[in-house]
């Protein structure tokens, strides 16, 4: 039986306080085995983003346990979060992220720098289409390859999991699809846990395994018996 | 390989290398003159250490009356004592072509037949005396130059009453004539006092003084008690009409010396400290905001993994950047400046070498005071980064919040268009932020108010002193104490309006342990044209028993009016006196001591005697009062007082005083760059607002007007803060500059005021047009496109 990357019992975020608080997770139980493509759905606002950064180490969970393998992330320290973002964890952010004063090729840098075992950053910059563009800042990249250097710079680590908040948002077919290709090289190759927000529900067709989110809970989880390739794809 | 951090941080530095630059000033400056003052103070005290060692300048002096020279021999058997000179000194006075007044001199012997043992002379220029010649002399050269005297030149001198004829054959400097101040003056002028070196056979026949001496010089062995030796001397010379063994620390030139050079000291030690404070603030400020500007980059590097320390060092060295370039920049500027103005001042001093030294001490007290200074400012800013969470990366930024404003907006709706609305929402909205540029353009203007008021304080001296205090045209001094039908001969001459008494003593005053030497004055009861003062101008009226002290001798006496004060006359019998202190006398200049004439002359038991005299002149009769005054045998000298107030005003703009100047430019390079680091600041915060208003349809003019009437209004408001903060700091900065021989009182001068606040506009202004060029040289896709 192959383990639980992640394992979450009764997760609840609540932000703010009193009259205005903002329930964003209202009990998320959750598993999701190591090695799996997992694709989460849902409307906006539902709390995709948040329980991403719960089981991402970003934020702390008002209450609930999450597991990552044996390890109790609710209980880390902020010191052993930073451990364990930094030895396992990528990130693509739904807001790109880029350090505006930095080259394409050394916002990738700022992560292998610190990893245990990263990739050269110009091949994983060539993963993502942008062997050409490694010294353009953010400025002069468009928003489409400004996302691809936020891939390039969370696969470079050669991470355990890999988190994706809408990582082909901004991107056209073809390019997306070569995303969804690094994607799915990177869970292959590596046995990376892939978790990918998205809203274009067709890219589910490539995940082992569909959650549906809905209003800060799980609707239902669908497990896909034939993954489809990337190219396969309806854009 | 350079870490992509250490990227980010050279491209942080550049871009915001205007900011980076101004800090960097402020801290260079403040570091620079520390650098340069202590490095001016060392060289100072070294070579003057030097020049004395060189030449041999006594340790002890030692005047008496007239003592037979086998008394130099005991003398020199005290315990303590290496060497003993005994030579003859006296009184003279030049007579000069084209100078109405004999200038007064003072004739010193060399030895005969070898070189001086103590207080050797350093020949400039011609040769030393023949001691067969009784006319050759050597002149000080400052004297000399001041006239235009040259070796080989004849000039007349009137000694002990006789006039005769001398040849100059050398120029010559001496440690000990630095400064040379006439008898009853307080301020150095070389121009109106000369020194004559001359074979002591030749003088000592001069002043009846064959087989005698009437000054003891001395040097100590090392580790001698001067004390002991002086009061041994004492005891040996009184019966001999000894006035007391005095220290070197006591002697005029030295005195001075070590007045003027405390005086850098004190402004050495007061002032940059001040600079690097608002170095270490705007610091603190500049980093905050761009802290507070990359939170999402560092919520960023935290969620790749970085630590809190990792993240916390890459702005802490953007800090120590800053701080140790200012500092190094500070340390070059420091010596550059010191070795320009080193020979100003070696000139000023007239020591006839340099021995230049930088104070290392002084590199790394700057160095790290201002490392330490910025470490405080980083380190509450890495508090904020600390506190950041991770999940600040994944969000996108916040709207600032501006519904607080609402209701005020409503009321402010009425009158106010769009731009100014978001001006005063701001301005209300971030109180926080704009406090510290507030508060910084405030220490700007408290630089600026206290450094003006301080130029208008040495105004006030010189007008206190010679305007208010001193109204007399003329001062007459006597070859010694005569009776006061002098006084009548004055009065009687054609052309002199007013004759006012005045009798100087000199004595040791003493309270406890502090003491200083100095005169006691005996003024005229109801005096015009001399007079003391209180703080408020008024007259003190003198009491018939009692003393006034100036300000200035009260704090060195530690002493209060009601406490009694011990005189040790140094003149005549030289009895020791207890006198009550009755008032405490306003005086910028020197630190007097004032009795009613009569009062003092009856504790002498002298009846009726004075020293000199203060007269008022109708300028028509100048020249002939002049003539006359000449000729009167028991005037030993005449001073002006518009001579003595010119020789001040070169005082302060030359010595210590002059340093004034340096700060004050300091302070407005510092100011400059407060006001241009706000404004830069508020620039960075708002540069997306202001390309999407100029994206919306809003006008160059406009969009500049919403960044440049906040930096207009913080500006204002600081002005009256900066001005209060200013009147504080301007009593430290006058103290600084004050000294024993003059004080610079911290007055409030609404003119000060009112050009410090027109020297922070301008700097408003200007920072306003440079920021303003960059507001319209922006491009407005690249403002949008990412977030900074
Ligand atoms: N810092 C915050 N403070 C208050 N409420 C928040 C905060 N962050 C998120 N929320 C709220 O929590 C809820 C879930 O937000 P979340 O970002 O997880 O949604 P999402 O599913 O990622 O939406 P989208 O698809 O639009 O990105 C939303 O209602 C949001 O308004
Ligand atoms: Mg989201």
């Amino acid at each position: 039986m192959t383990r639980n990357t992640f394992s979450t019992k009764g997760l609840t975020k609540v932000y703010g306080e009193g009259r205005s608080a903002v329930h964003a997770l209202r009990g998320v139980d959750l598993d999701i085995p190591e090695g799996e493509i997992v694709v989460l759905l849902g409307p906006s606002g539902s709390g995709k983003s948040t329980l991403l950064n719960i089981i991402g180490g970003l934020d702390r969970a008002t209450d609930g346990t999450a597991l990552f393998h044996d390890q109790n992330l609710s209980e880390m320290s902020d010191r052993e979060l930073t451990r364990y973002r930094r030895d396992h964890v990528g990130f693509v952010f739904q807001f790109y992220n880029l350090m505006p004063s930095l080259t394409a090729r050394e916002n990738v840098e700022l992560v292998t720098e610190i990893a245990r075992d990263p990739m050269d950053s110009d091949e994983a910059l060539a993963m993502v289409g942008l062997r050409e563009r490694v010294d353009h800042f953010p400025a002069q990249l468009s928003g489409g390859e400004q996302q691809r250097v936020a891939i390039a710079r969370a696969v470079a680590k050669n991470p355990t999991v890999l988190f994706c908040d809408e990582p082909t948002g901004a991107l056209d077919s073809t390019t997306g699809r070569s995303v969804l290709n690094v994607l799915k090289d990177v869970n292959e190759k590596l046995g990376a846990t892939v978790l990918i927000v998205t809203h274009a529900a067709s890219q589910a067709a490539m995940a082992d395994r569909v959650i549906h989110f809905a209003d800060g809970g799980i609707r239902k989880v669908v497990l896909n018996e034939k993954k489809l390739t990337p190219e396969e794809i309806e854009w | 390989m350079v870490s992509p951090l250490d990227h980010k941080l050279l491209r942080d530095l550049w871009r915001m290398k205007g900011q980076a630059m101004a800090i960097g000033m402020v801290i260079a400056v403040g570091v620079g003159m520390l650098v340069m003052m202590t490095g001016l103070v060392t060289s100072l005290n070294e070579t003057r250490a030097a020049y004395y060692e060189r030449y041999r300048l006594a340790d002890v002096f030692a005047p008496v009356t007239r003592a037979p020279d086998r008394l130099a021999g005991r003398l020199a058997a005290i315990d303590g004592v290496r060497s003993v000179e005994a030579r003859v000194i006296g009184g003279a006075l030049i007579d000069l072509d084209g100078i109405d007044l004999p200038v007064q001199a003072q004739a010193v012997s060399l030895p005969d037949l070898r070189n001086p043992r103590l207080n050797g002379v350093f020949l400039t220029d011609g040769r030393m005396i023949d001691r067969d010649r009784t006319d050759e002399i050597l002149l000080l050269q400052s004297f000399a130059m001041a006239h235009g005297l040259r070796p080989g030149d004849r000039i007349q001198a009137t000694m002990n009453g006789a006039r005769r004829g001398f040849r100059i054959v050398g120029l010559a400097q001496s440690p000990e004539f630095l400064y040379t101040t006439a008898p009853g003056e307080l301020i150095p002028d070389d121009a109106r006092f000369g020194v004559i070196w001359m074979s002591r056979s030749a003088l000592a026949a001069a002043y009846d003084m064959e087989g005698a001496f009437n000054e003891a010089l001395l040097s100590l062995t090392r580790g001698a008690n001067p004390a002991a030796v002086q009061e041994a001397v004492d005891r040996i010379l009184i019966p001999y009409g000894g006035t007391g063994a005095y220290p070197l620390a006591d002697q005029t030139s030295n005195r001075f010396v070590s007045e003027e050079i405390s005086g850098l000291e004190a402004a050495a030690a007061g002032v940059p400290p001040v600079f690097l404070a608002v170095a270490a603030f705007l610091l603190y400020i500049v980093i905050n905001r761009m802290v507070q500007s990359e939170r999402e980059e560092i919520g960023l590097m935290k969620a790749f993994g970085y630590t809190n320390t990792e993240v916390g060092g890459h702005y802490f060295k953007l800090v120590m950047a800053i701080a140790i370039g200012g500092a190094l920049a500070g340390c070059l500027m420091g010596i550059a400046g010191g070795r320009a103005l080193i020979h100003i001042y070696i000139a000023y001093f007239k020591f006839p070498f340099l021995v230049f030294q930088l104070d290392p001490a002084s590199f790394v007290t700057g160095v790290s005071v201002s490392i330490l200074s910025a470490s405080v400012g980083g380190m509450l800013v890495l508090r904020s980064v600390f506190a950041l969470t991770p999940a600040t990366a994944m969000r996108a930024p916040a709207p600032a919040d501006y519904s607080r404003t609402g209701k005020m907006g409503r009321a402010l709706n009425v009158w106010l268009d769009q731009p100014s609305r978001m001006v005063v929402r701001r301005i209300t909205r971030q109180p926080g932020r704009m406090a510290g540029a507030m508060i910084g353009i405030a220490c700007g203007m408290a630089l600026c108010v206290s450094m003006i008021t301080i130029y208008a304080g040495f105004d006030r001296t010189i007008d206190l002193t010679f305007n208010v205090i001193d109204r007399s045209d003329v001062m007459v001094s006597f070859n010694q104490d005569v009776s006061e039908t002098a006084i009548f001969n004055l009065r009687r001459m054609e052309g002199v309006t007013l004759v006012e008494p005045v009798r100087h003593v000199p004595a040791i005053l003493r309270n406890g342990r502090n003491s200083h030497r100095g005169v006691v004055t005996g003024l005229a009861p109801d005096a015009r044209l001399n007079r003391a003062l209180d703080n408020d101008l008024a007259e003190i009226p003198l009491q018939k028993t009692g003393i006034a002290l100036s300000t200035a001798l009260a704090d060195i006496l530690k002493i209060r009016p009601g406490d009694m004060l011990t005189v040790d006359v140094r003149t005549g019998r030289q009895p020791v006196l207890q006198i009550p202190v009755t008032a405490v006398a306003q005086s910028l200049l020197g630190a007097p001591a004032y009795m009613d004439l009569a009062a003092l002359n009856r504790v002498l038991r002298e009846p009726n005697r004075v020293s000199g005299a203060y007269l008022s002149i109708d300028q028509v009769h100048a020249s002939a009062i002049y003539t006359k005054l000449q000729d009167m045998p028991t005037v030993a000298g005449v001073g002006l007082k518009s001579q003595a107030e010119v020789a001040f005003q070169t005082l302060m703009n030359t010595g210590a005083g002059a340093i004034r100047y340096v700060m004050g430019a300091i302070a407005f390079v510092i100011t400059f760059g407060i006001v241009y680091n706000a404004a830069r600041i508020a620039y960075a915060e708002r540069s997306r607002d202001l390309a999407s208003l100029r994206v919306i349809g809003f006008t160059r003019a406009e969009t500049a007007f919403v960044l440049l009437g906040e930096l207009a209004i913080v500006t204002l408001v600081a002005l009256p803060l900066g001005g209060v903060l200013g009147y504080y700091l301007s009593f430290s900065i006058a103290a600084g500059f004050s000294s024993e021989l003059y004080q610079i009182p911290a007055i409030f001068d609404p003119a000060s005021y009112g050009f410090a606040a027109m020297v922070v506009i301008g700097a408003a202004v200007g920072s306003g047009w440079l920021v303003k060029r960059d507001i319209d040289r922006a491009e407005l896709v690249s403002a949008l496109k990412t977030r900074e």
